[in-house]
């Protein structure tokens, strides 16, 4: 325990004081200002369009008030919050010759990565709950609405699935810092994945979904062709942690929001969409995204658990 | 001198993928001697060094480190032993104190208690007045001491120094063996050296050993292994002849 807790405030230390970290986070803070000015802004018109409002603080982080709101934003960039902070973590060390020095202390190899991991993830918590909260204050301050306690609880929820979200990218990186030896090497990887998983897969969802269940136009075409070709798009769009975690945000953020789908599959739903605008109560909010947010986290765990085992039985000296 | 064996080693093997590193090594360092550990490069002395300080599983034999199976217990004998590895890095945002204060952490040393070690220490290895200067900024020599004050902070019984004078100049070199001659004898700390600068090696050490290709082909005070190559003789011979008379053999 006791090695666990120094190299967490070692690592915890490095991300605070150092320039990458700064950077990033002026980066981002500046982008969330100006989308959540921009929504704020833009807030008293689409106040006014919808009959019946009930939770218009959250619409401060889901208003796509300029190109993109910030959930949006956090669900694009959030990933590279992880990958920069994880990617050389552990071929640094390899490189400058540290890891043999701390690795010969009385603690346990594992404490190294453990502690690790455990610093890059409370160095996103604190940046995304920071984030929040800034933008929080700016909006009371700009709109002069207050947050209920159930917007808050939803904002909470929507916190930690961000955090679990970085956290996985974070994972990911890591796991490329031990497996590859050169710096520019890992970091590369885990750009590549995430640009791969990110953007790639949801084009190729579309392609592979027209070709087994072509759908020429929406009303000549089968029903049950339009169903089984948004089922296998849905299906591979699903391996994208992006899509996971825009599909569970959005519902979690958004009240009004019924289904994690965005293709309405038939006539009736559209009419139950369009005539019921009560919003959802938080409870089946969130059970509407559980399976995603289940998912997300497994995939977190098992991300970190292959780095974990990788390190553990590689040779020290490589 | 009688005393007892501190670190001893019985048949302890290394294999990796397509070569052994270190074959069936057997060899002991009694407690309080200076123990140079000779050999060519990539002979398994690092290796080896590693599996004593149970960081590497070996394939074969055993290990025995004050009494204790670096395997079964690492964690009790990476606290009584200090290992300066070679090539040791350093963070370079870091100063002296700083570096040091992280290894006390992480060794679980009091901060009360660390500051005044770490004072003393400082005042040992004379980095006192540059104390406050990144080590980024350092120089090799003052590099390689900061590394042995970072091994001392744990107070080991037990030094393993892999190649602390590679690369230092004569004067840092001298220094640093004189440094670990006295910890020798006012400490009582057992050091194993390992080493390329014979005569330096020579100056210092109670008993040698040489490893050749994994295997130990000589172990003895340097007297013994003199007699045994060139016989007994009023010349006293230099470690650089004996460890050539041993190397060409293999």
């Amino acid at each position: 325990m006791q090695g666990l807790y120094a190299v967490f405030k070692k690592e915890l230390c490095d991300h605070f004081s150092s320039y990458r970290f700064v950077i990033l986070f002026a980066l981002i803070a500046m982008v969330s200002f100006i989308t959540t000015y921009m929504a704020a802004i833009h807030l008293k018109e689409n106040l006014e369009a919808l009959a019946n409002t009930r939770f218009p603080f959250l619409m401060l982080f889901s208003a796509t008030g300029a190109l993109f709101s910030m959930v949006q934003f956090v669900a694009f960039f959030g990933p590279l919050i992880g990958i920069v902070l994880g990617f050389d973590s552990i071929n640094r060390e390899r490189a400058h010759g540290t890891l043999v020095k701390i690795v010969s202390q009385p603690i346990y190899r594992d404490a190294v990565i453990n502690g690790k991991f455990l610093a890059g993830g409370a160095t996103i918590a604190i940046m995304l709950l920071s984030i929040v909260l800034v933008i929080s204050g700016f909006g009371l301050a700009l709109v002069g609405i207050v947050p209920g306690s159930e917007e808050i609880w939803r904002l909470f929820i929507y916190l930690i699935i961000s955090i679990f979200y970085i956290s996985f990218w974070l994972g990911i990186s890591i796991l490329f810092s031990i497996a590859f030896k050169g710096i520019a090497t890992s970091a590369l990887a885990s750009v590549a994945l995430w640009i791969f998983l990110s953007f790639f897969i949801s084009l190729g969802a579309d392609v592979i979904a027209n070709t087994f269940a072509p759908v020429k136009s929406r009303t000549e075409t089968e029903p049950e062709i339009i169903m089984k070709n948004v089922r296998i798009k849905e299906m591979i769009s699903l391996t994208s942690p992006m899509v996971l975690y825009t599909e569970a945000t959005a519902t979690i953020i958004d009240p009004m929001r019924k289904t994690t789908r965005s293709v309405l599959l038939n006539p009736m739903e559209e009419l139950l969409a369009s005539r019921f605008q009560n919003p959802l109560r938080l409870g089946q909010s969130i059970l509407i995204v559980f399976p995603h947010v289940t998912t997300l986290i497994a995939i977190t765990l098992i991300c970190f658990a292959i780095s974990y085992l990788v390190f553990m039985l590689q040779e020290i000296r490589m | 001198m009688e005393a007892n064996a501190i670190i001893e080693t019985v048949n302890l093997t290394r294999n990796y993928q397509h070569q052994t590193a270190v074959d069936s090594l057997s060899f002991t360092v009694k407690e309080g001697e200076i123990f140079g550990f000779l050999g060519p490069n990539g002979a398994g002395k690092t290796t080896t060094l590693l599996m004593l300080l149970g960081l590497s599983r070996p394939s074969g034999g055993f290990a025995k480190v004050c009494g204790l199976n670096p395997l079964r217990n690492p964690l009790e004998v990476k606290r009584l032993v200090g290992y300066l590895p070679e090539n040791v890095g350093f963070y370079s945002d870091l100063n002296a104190v700083q570096s040091l204060e992280y290894v006390a952490d992480l060794n679980g040393i009091e901060r009360d208690n660390a500051s005044e070690k770490i004072e003393e220490l400082l005042q040992l290895i004379g980095l006192k007045k540059d104390a406050n200067k990144k080590v980024g900024n350092y120089s090799r020599g003052m590099k390689q001491r900061l590394g042995i004050a970072e091994v001392l902070i744990k107070d080991p019984k037990v030094l393993f120094l892999d190649e602390p004078t590679l690369g230092l100049d004569p004067d840092g070199a001298i220094r640093l063996i004189d440094l670990v001659q006295s910890l020798n004898r006012d400490r009582n700390i057992t050091v194993l050296l390992s080493s390329h600068h014979l005569h330096q090696v020579q100056k210092i050490s109670h008993r040698v050993g040489i490893m050749i290709s994994g295997k130990m082909v000589a172990e003895g005070s340097i007297e013994t292994l003199a007699n045994e190559k060139f016989g007994i003789g009023e010349k006293r011979y230099a470690l650089e002849e004996i460890y050539m008379e041993y190397f060409q053999e293999v």
